[in-house]
């Protein structure tokens, strides 16, 4: 299993490093653009919890950008399967499913963790620096990750072709990048929204990743939630690859 | 005016290039010598024969060999909604051989291909690879065999080394096992000084040596070929023919699904017909050819070219002699056989 993965992992690894300055660009461009339109244009004039909004905003733009990178990974599958046919190579490799499932969740998971890396760049530029050293804070953007590239993998699978992918971002990403906690406190939304809101994993992971930016300890049920959404995404996406042979 | 076109020294080239092994599977005489009767080399319209008649019989019955086959076959079917695409076929393949599988598009090649490799699952059936089940024993069997796919499926952003290592990884080789054996598989294809060049850079020809190459990375002890040559000039389809008989010379069984029909025939020991998902015929390409005739005349009816097949050369001139039209004379080559067999064109 462990060389299946590795093989998986370092392709991935070697392509993101061929495109690597494309790549660092994109991640920068999203965040860079919401911190000038939202977190300049908010000023010092709102505030939550003590925070200023750009305080407030660069915690929601890691969980954000996190799960968008980390669904990313569905798309270098999809031109993989569809355009390349690199996957077939995997399939009639003599490795497991789980192996190329897990290859690939971590690529996506690495994506995630650089994009993290250029926020906080940035964010030093805007003179925001929080709790980063905190080790929950970390854990909470690797679930976060793990959960949508988990997603990322399954749904690459399902999907019959590249409209069918781009479908997918409109339907699923952007909505939770905007309803997910990320531009605003849930808290302050009538009870019946945030029920809906809350049922978006991306809600818990914002949450948790700002509280511990904050220096605040967070409530283990969001860790707890996000673990168990991670893995039944991971066993969707395992019995996706085994589908795929049809 | 009578044009006649006669294609000499076709046959002597073919013996030229095809290497001569003892081989204990090469078909002692599969159907018998009954030349079908003159009225079926009339191609068009003649009776297929069924598989079970035209396999050849002599090393399937021998248990000394059966230990060696290295592809096995039974009644395997595959559907895809309201799509039957292989209708119970059965064959076997044993250690060494150059299997061409011949069809035209959609006879279901492609799909038989993608059953052994694993890439699609058999609706029922069984096919073993070098012994092994291809569905329960799917990561043994999978170690087995080397896959070149009809699509160029390599890493274009990668370099060819980078290409090799991924593979080599994916088949769990040592380092050592690594560089070692892509260096002389790369030294094997003409590759060796572009190892650090990306895929991208690579023309058609260097693409399909390295997709071999890297299908042989693992030492597998069949090789899947489908489609090698396709969309590559007549030079460069040459040089791949070559490479192809040198692995098997390695005593590698190969199973190739050719574009060019005369792919099959200058390569392969053995030759299956396959026709709607069905095995029409399996037979060496000079047996199934000799059971079409030895020349063929093309007669041009309406719109419509219908070929005409003779055993003997005298044949061919009095049947001639009474035509008042254009006449193409030539030797009967194995399409004139797939087209007596099934009745239809091969448009692979």
């Amino acid at each position: 299993m462990l060389n299946g993965f590795i093989a998986v992992y370092l392709r991935e690894v070697l392509i993101l490093k061929r495109r690597i300055k494309r790549q660092l660009l994109t991640m920068s461009v999203s965040p860079l653009l919401y911190l000038i339109a939202f977190g300049y244009a908010m000023g010092d004039t709102v505030r939550f919890d003590g925070h200023t909004y750009m305080e407030f905003l660069i915690p929601g733009l890691i969980a954000m950008s996190s799960m968008t990178q980390a669904f990313a990974i569905s798309t270098d599958i999809n031109v993989a399967r569809f355009y390349w046919h690199i996957f077939e190579e995997f399939q009639a490799a003599p490795i497991s499913d789980a192996a190329y499932v897990a290859g690939e969740v971590m690529a996506g998971m690495t994506r995630a963790f650089i994009s993290v890396g250029v926020i906080l760049i940035i964010g030093l530029f805007f003179n925001v620096s929080l709790a980063y050293g905190n080790p929950l804070f970390w854990l909470a953007i690797g679930l976060n990750s793990f959960v949508f590239a988990s997603l990322a993998v399954g749904l690459a699978m399902l999907v019959k072709s590249h409209a069918d992918q781009s479908m997918l971002t409109s339907f699923i990403i952007t909505p939770m990048a905007f309803l997910g906690g990320t531009f605003f406190p849930v808290d302050r939304l009538p009870v019946w929204a945030q029920d809906i809101i809350y049922l978006l994993p991306l809600t818990h992971a914002s949450k948790v990743i700002r509280q511990t930016a904050f220096g605040i300890l967070p409530d283990s049920s969001h860790y707890l939630l996000l673990a168990i959404i991670g893995v039944l995404f991971f066993l969707l996406a395992l019995k996706c690859v085994s589908q795929a042979r049809d | 005016m009578v044009l006649f076109w006669l294609r000499t020294g076709r046959h002597e080239t073919r013996a030229d290039f095809k290497y001569h092994k003892s081989n204990p599977f090469r078909s002692p005489d599969p159907g018998g010598s009954d030349f079908r009767g003159h009225r079926a080399f009339r191609g068009i319209g003649a009776a297929p024969q069924s598989a079970a008649s035209t396999i050849p019989g002599d090393w399937r019955k021998c248990k000394k060999y059966a230990k060696e086959e290295m592809i096995r076959i039974e009644n395997l079917e595959k559907s895809y909604k309201n799509i039957h695409a292989l209708k119970g076929i059965s064959f076997r393949v044993p250690k060494g051989e150059l299997f061409a599988y011949l069809g035209p598009n959609g006879a279901g090649k492609t799909t038989t291909i993608r059953i052994l490799t694993g890439l699609t699952r058999r609706t029922s059936g069984d096919a073993w690879l070098g012994g092994f089940h291809i569905e329960e024993e799917s990561l043994k069997t999978k170690r087995k065999f080397g896959l070149v796919m009809q699509s160029i499926n390599l890493d274009q952003e990668l370099t060819i080394s980078e290409n090799m290592d991924i593979h080599c990884r994916l088949f769990n080789m040592s380092p050592v096992d690594r560089r070692k054996k892509t260096d002389e598989l790369l030294a094997y294809v003409d590759l060796v000084d572009r190892k650090k060049s990306l895929v991208k850079q690579l023309s058609g020809g260097m693409k399909r040596r390295l997709m071999i190459a890297r299908a042989m990375v693992h030492s597998p002890q069949i090789l899947f070929l489908d489609e090698p040559t396709v969309g590559l000039d007549a030079q460069i389809r040459r040089r791949i023919w070559a490479l192809i008989k040198k692995i098997q010379n390695r005593g590698t069984t190969i199973f190739l699904t050719p574009h060019y029909i005369e792919e099959a025939e200058f390569l392969a020991d053995r030759v299956a017909f396959l026709d709607e998902g069905k095995i029409v015929v399996i037979d060496t390409p000079q047996k199934l050819m000799e059971q079409t005739g030895t020349w063929a005349i093309d007669r041009i009816d309406g719109d419509q070219m219908e070929p005409v097949y003779f055993k003997t050369r005298p044949d061919a001139d009095t049947f001639i002699a009474k035509q008042e039209e254009s006449y193409t004379l030539r030797r009967v080559n194995l399409e004139d056989s797939f087209l007596s067999f099934t009745g239809k064109k091969v448009i692979c």
